[in-house]
């Protein structure tokens, strides 16, 4: 406890990163992934390769990746860019399965009556479908904000600054607090933004009242994002 | 691209390929590491979400245990162990054990979830002990979600085997670490290479027993037709002719 009470500027200062590069990489990715999502829902033939991919990328292990992908970007390894988007890339293999099923669960018999009360194909997106699609999105979303903010950590051990320079640091100094700070201020992390994101959930859709059953299910998917 | 060439030429370079710490001992260490893990694991999770699949008792705390672990970073479980228990094989293989449960645990008890509770009383009705319902009826059937949950706690593993090397100096991920250290970026590239390779090699076995382990009569009855509903239904429904060609 004494090693966090003396340290706690430097905990408060490294949550702040962590944030930094978390929260860019769980918007992007949502953003990113929900035009694909769609795409692999109304286009059949793309479904089977898009899925596919996501799958490979999620495969891909993220100490590798990250020491890879500065081929691709030109970025330095160590800089926090080359996270920020390895990041990203994990959370779209994990959301675009989830969009995919989202937009698949709206009603059909609801699309067809929105286009013969005359919605535009836009605006049938952005007016029915899309808010339809919603709960079952921020259940996809609520999986990615658990896993990035966990993953983020990994940074640590190629030189990025997150949380997880409380876990390198701890180890090389032998502080036991230090890295148990570090895990505790992780998952804090994890659930403070899981709980901001159910709460702009709310906001937005204030007809979604998650029942108990709902929730369940929410917590189903996120299993079957593991078994799939 | 001159990176990605000097990458593959680490990993083609005939010095890298003998001697003590050579790409082939340490694809065997980080292979002999995963396997360990994935057995105890296996060992542990199956059984569990086995009888919660069977049961349906227990699903709400398996979820929260599960979910709690999942927000749990690695590398903070790692280092935490590794102080405790020091250097060596032992921490990285109990935070690869813990990290592992998760999907093993959801993919067993989905698994046995997603059997049609019709086809279970059936198999209660015909006189089946619960023990031949959970081994003839529902691993069978549950099998394909089963081995999904056993090929994504692997991937899970095998990456993370990969940090395991910043502990004890086992597996591929020392090239890694070992390049960070020399600021040898082509070791580093060539170490990563090799272990993507592995986790897409492992992915696509898995993907092909996922497949293999479809039960014939499941595969017999299920239909082409892996697309949802089509938006109303069509006046015309029938079966392509394929003119005596067995599909």
């Amino acid at each position: 406890m004494n090693w966090l009470w003396s340290n706690l500027d430097l905990v408060g200062e490294l949550m702040l990163t962590h944030l930094a590069l978390s929260v860019p990489a769980i918007i992007l990715s949502f953003v990113i992934s929900v035009p694909i999502g769609w795409i692999a829902h109304r286009y059949r033939w793309s479904r089977g390769v898009l899925l596919s991919l996501c799958g490979l990328l999620y495969a891909i292990p993220s100490l590798a990746l990250l020491i890879a992908l500065p081929i691709v970007t030109g970025q330095r390894t160590t800089s926090p860019i080359n996270l920020v988007i390895a990041l990203t890339l994990y959370g779209i293999a994990v959301i675009v399965r989830t969009a995919a099923d989202a937009f698949d669960a709206v009603e059909p018999d609801v699309r067809q009556s929105a286009t013969a009360i005359g919605y535009s194909a836009a605006g049938r997106f952005w007016g029915v479908e899309l808010p339809l699609a919603g709960p079952v999105l921020l259940s996809g979303l609520r999986v990615v904000i658990v896993s990035t903010v966990s993953l983020a950590t990994i940074g640590a051990v190629i030189g990025v600054q997150s949380l997880g320079s409380l876990f390198t640091d701890g180890l090389q100094r032998g502080i036991q607090a230090e890295i148990i700070t570090g895990i505790v201020a992780t998952m804090v992390l994890a659930i403070g933004l899981d709980w901001a994101s159910v709460a702009i959930g709310r906001m937005l859709m204030p007809w979604w009242r998650p029942s108990a059953a709902e929730r369940r299910r929410t917590l189903d998917r996120v299993e079957r994002v593991d078994a799939a | 691209m001159n990176l990605l060439l000097d990458g593959i030429a680490w990993i083609l370079d005939p010095a890298n390929w003998t001697g003590v710490g050579s790409i082939p001992e340490r694809i065997a260490q980080h292979l002999a590491i995963s396997a360990t893990v994935l057995v105890i694991s296996a060992l542990i999770a199956l059984p569990i979400g086995t009888l919660v699949g069977h049961t349906g008792r227990g699903k709400e705390l398996v979820v929260t245990v599960s979910g709690g672990l999942r927000a749990l970073p690695t590398l903070g479980l790692l280092t935490l162990l590794a102080l405790w228990l020091g250097i060596g094989l032992q921490a990285p293989i109990i935070a690869l054990v813990v990290l592992a449960l998760p999907p093993l645990l959801a993919g067993a008890y989905s698994g046995l979830e997603s059997v049609d509770r019709r086809t279970v009383d059936a198999a209660r009705a015909m006189g089946m002990r619960e023990g031949q319902i959970i081994g003839k009826v529902e691993v069978p059937l549950g099998m394909p979600i089963i081995v999904g949950g056993i090929r994504s706690a692997t991937l899970q593993i095998i990456a993370t085997a990969t940090l395991a090397a910043y502990i004890a100096d086992d597996g591929l991920g020392r090239f890694i670490f070992a390049g960070l250290k020399t600021r040898d970026y082509a070791e580093m590239l060539g170490g990563s290479i090799l272990v993507i390779l592995l986790a897409l090699a492992i992915d696509g076995l898995f993907a092909i027993i996922q497949r293999l382990v479809v039960p014939a009569g499941v595969r017999a009855t299920r239909t082409r037709e892996l697309r949802s509903r089509p938006p109303r239904p069509r006046a015309v429904v029938g079966r392509p002719i394929t003119e005596g060609n067995p599909e």
